[in-house]
């Protein structure tokens, strides 16, 4: 038996899991410290359907996807987290939707053409991520982009029945309030094309760096960097921190109501942009052509960075240089009277 | 009485977390056979291959949302194997910390979210408790999950502190971890495990901690349930209706467990129908007969991951370990089992094969054990001193396993590295175990022997009996197949 129908007024949201590792639902669960379902609700976001939320299964969750398909249930959004297996050989035989006896491929085909929004929920449903690593074993795509390229599982010119292209909260995981506030945003009516960068992130949170905020800013500034795992230092140099070029708010707001990527000690992996998970060289080591990083920070032309990073080198304070090599405050900030004008 | 069985394919099976599809032959109203299909194949094995070393610690979380900090310590481990690094005790405490906390969040999250919801299904309209039920464990809006939600969230904030974030971090590294604790944040720590102390012991258990993990027998959990009324708990809610359904009695396993150990606080070992006995990594094989994969029964370290989507007698994409040759169980139980705890004890002497009843009271009383643990790691940390030992340089070649226990059980990475890269990488998983397929000698796997002799009624499309006892095991189909 299909679950009853919703109002008429909530914004209808069906949340389907592809070839995901469920890290999102497992991220946007602790959204707000309140959890996802509680979060929603307060934009008038209904969850039709949520592999980890609902009471219906097998037959009854069957239901409610072809209620969705058929059209006999508003579907305002299509959230879709991990990415589309297209493999072996166009089938899509390496996820089928259990029960149903199709390809999930086949139900995410028809079910985004029947949804008002399409939303990918992190990197893998956006742009392939994970899964589509190294050789790409099971011909896993993004629903809208294939890496960095237009063309996945739902086709280049894809449109939703709203005019919009696939929105792509990209991220491994993303900020459970990179969810929350997209899907309240797109029920509030206010998501326009110019609101999403050209890789279709919404710009609310795409248009700052990982960088901004950063609490090692201090031995950015210096050049004072870490040089093994557990330092205080500057990931950049040596341990391959991504931060100054991966679009994302993470250092702005806080993960797990207190941390971050860098914060934690660990590189930024610039998990927010396609083809993150295959990097030119091991994800914990600087990339570097002649002592100089390949990767600069973004907008910044090389000649300035390479400058720059010598002078402010040379100008390191000796509390900075030592802290960058330990795991706690070896010199604290000198203390002296202040002094008056 | 019908002499013909009948066949029926249930999925999708929602709060499991990934993909699972079981397909039941029923006679009689009882499951006679039961085949376990993982629909969904991602190719991390084949991912890791010529992958520079570390790049497992990257990858090997990104396996499963729910056990990502099992997946990135399996990996560490695996490394450490090689690189043999001093761990400094600091390292081990935050690590523990790290890895506890996710066991313990999800073994709540499993509790309130995945299996509890079940037991407010109008299908038990009728019963005395279904009131109750509805109040505290609706899925829609339950107070369990309302309030305990929250909880496990504001808990999570150990994960920022002390990982970054979860799931997926970089913290736990094979010489231990990248964040230091500094004095301020030993006491936030403190403070984050007493909040969750306190919401454990005001909702869930209605009783402190401590009282639940004395409890030394089936005669003390009888005279603990009736010591005050139903609703005083959530655990104790379900151990009344536990017995009105008679959970005791359903999902019978193979009988034999086994846990790699967790902690220095569980024991590791095997117990087999009563059996203690070691437990020995080198004994572990894996059969393809069933699966969509090429190959023969080979050990981890040597063994390979070849889809064949066409294989006739495959019935899914999961392999099927075995230790010695044989079917076993991992989780909670398992690991309470071989540790010796008396209530584990008592509740396998009274069923060999668990039930379950067991498998929910079992990861119920981990989770009081483990959070006093956590109390006395944080105590333990000493702000100043290191917590990671520096990279070892230069291991390019050799063979490793790092085991850990994830919250629903035993999980093994098998690592090969040939010039600096990863020449061979073999993932064995908790449901991997438990979800197994029929082996070569067509014996079923453990959740399939489980399931045989399960009421499926007249008229259950998707029969909720079987649904108790597929969600007893807290299947993480993502790990399964990888």
């Amino acid at each position: 038996m299909a679950a009853s129908p919703p109002p008429s007024d909530t914004f209808n949201v069906l949340w389907l899991q592809a070839a995901s590792c469920g890290g999102c639902t497992m991220s946007a669960l602790a959204a707000d410290d309140t959890g996802l379902r509680r979060a929603l609700e307060r934009f008038g976001i209904r969850l039709l359907w949520h592999p980890s939320l609902s009471e219906e299964s097998g037959a009854e969750a069957l239901a409610v996807l072809e209620d969705c398909a058929a059209g006999r249930v508003r579907l305002d959004c299509l959230c879709v987290e991990g990415s589309v297996l297209l493999g072996p050989g166009g089938s899509g035989r390496f996820q089928m939707l259990s029960g149903s006896g199709k390809p999930m491929k086949d139900w995410i085909a028809r079910l985004a053409a029947r949804a008002r929004h399409v939303v990918a929920v992190g990197s893998c449903a956006a742009f392939g991520g994970m899964p589509a690593a190294g050789h790409n074993p099971t011909d896993a795509r993004g629903l809208h982009y294939s890496g960095w390229d237009l063309g996945g599982a739902l086709g280049k010119g894809f449109r939703s029945t709203s005019g919009l292209p696939v929105v792509n909260i990209a991220g491994c995981a993303p900020h459970p309030g990179w969810i929350v506030e997209t899907l309240a945003a797109l029920a509030l009516g206010g998501v326009s094309a110019e609101q999403l960068d050209a890789l279709g992130r919404p710009r609310a949170y795409a248009d700052h760096l990982a960088h901004h905020g950063c609490g090692r800013n201090e031995f950015y500034e210096f050049k004072a960097s870490a040089a093994r795992p557990s330092d205080r230092g500057c990931l950049m140099e040596n341990l391959g921190c991504r931060a100054t070029q991966a679009p994302g708010d993470c250092n702005i707001r806080r993960w797990n109501g207190y941390g971050s990527c860098t914060d934690g000690g660990y590189a930024c992996i610039n998990c927010t942009s396609p083809a993150f998970e295959t990097p030119s060289g091991p994800f914990q080591e600087t990339a570097k052509v002649a002592g100089i990083p390949v990767g600069l920070p973004v907008d910044m032309p090389k000649a300035w960075f390479v400058a720059l990073a010598a002078l402010s080198k040379s100008a390191t304070p000796q509390r900075v240089r030592a802290n960058a090599h330990a795991d706690h405050v070896i010199v604290p900030p000198a203390r002296r009277p202040q002094k008056l004008p | 009485m019908t002499a013909t069985p009948t066949r029926l394919i249930v999925g999708p099976f929602n709060r499991v977390e990934g993909d699972l599809e079981v397909t039941l032959d029923i006679r009689d109203g009882a499951v006679t056979e039961a085949r376990v299909n993982a629909p969904l194949y991602r190719g991390f094995e084949q991912i890791l291959l010529g992958r520079p070393a570390a790049d497992s610690l990257v990858i090997a979380p990104r396996i499963c949302g729910i056990c990502s900090v099992s997946q990135s310590v399996a990996a560490a481990r695996a490394l450490a194997g090689l690189e043999r690094p001093d761990i400094p005790a600091n390292g081990t405490l935050a690590a523990n910390l790290i890895l506890a906390g996710e066991n313990a969040a999800d073994h709540l999250t499993h509790f309130m979210l995945f299996f509890a919801p079940d037991l407010a299904r109008e299908c038990y309209a009728a019963r005395p408790w279904f009131a109750a039920a509805r109040r505290r464990f609706a899925a829609s809006d339950g107070a369990c999950a309302g309030t305990l939600l929250p909880a496990r969230a504001r808990f999570l904030h150990l994960m920022g502190l002390l990982a970054g974030k979860w799931p997926h971090s970089l913290a736990l590294q094979p010489g231990g971890v990248t964040k230091a604790v500094d004095a301020g944040e030993k006491i936030r720590l403190l403070s984050i495990v007493a909040e969750f102390r306190e919401a454990l012991e005001t909702h869930l258990f209605a009783a402190p901690l401590e009282a639940i993990a004395a409890l030394e027998g089936t005669a003390a959990l009888e005279a603990w349930v009736e010591a005050a009324p139903p609703e005083q708990g959530d655990f104790r809610l379900f151990l009344h209706i536990a017995r009105d359904l008679g959970f005791a009695g359903l999902g019978h396993g193979p009988g034999r467990f086994v846990s790699s150990g967790s902690f220095g606080l569980f024991a590791p070992g095997v117990w087999s129908q009563g059996v203690p006995s070691d437990f020995d990594p080198a004994r572990i094989t894996e059969d393809h007969a069933h699966s969509w994969m090429e190959g023969g029964t080979l050990p981890p370290s040597a063994g390979q991951t070849r889809p064949a989507p066409d294989k006739p007698e495959g019935y899914t994409w999961c392999k099927a370990p075995r230790l010695d040759g044989q079917v076993a169980e991992v989780g909670a139980l398992a690991r309470q089992v071989v540790d010796g705890h008396p209530l584990a004890r008592a509740l396998i002497a009274a069923r060999p094969g668990g039930s379950v009843h067991d498998r929910v009271v079992a990861r119920l009383l981990e989770l009081a054990r483990l959070i006093p643990a956590m109390e006395r790691w944080v105590h333990a940390i000493r702000p100043g001193e290191p917590f990671c030992a520096p990279p070892a340089a230069g291991i390019a070649e050799g063979g490793s396993v790092g085991l850990v226990e994830a919250a629903r059980g035993t999980l093994g990475h098998w690592l090969t590295l040939q010039g600096g890269h990863i020449s061979n990488y073999q993932i064995v998983a908790p449901t991997t175990w438990n979800f197994s397929p029929r082996d070569a000698q067509g014996n079923p796997g453990a959740l399939e022997q489980a399931l045989a002799g399960t009421p499926a009624l007249p008229g259950e499309t998707t029969p909720v009996a079987v649904q108790h006892v597929v969600r007893s095991f807290d299947p993480c189909m993502v790990c399964t197949v990888h």
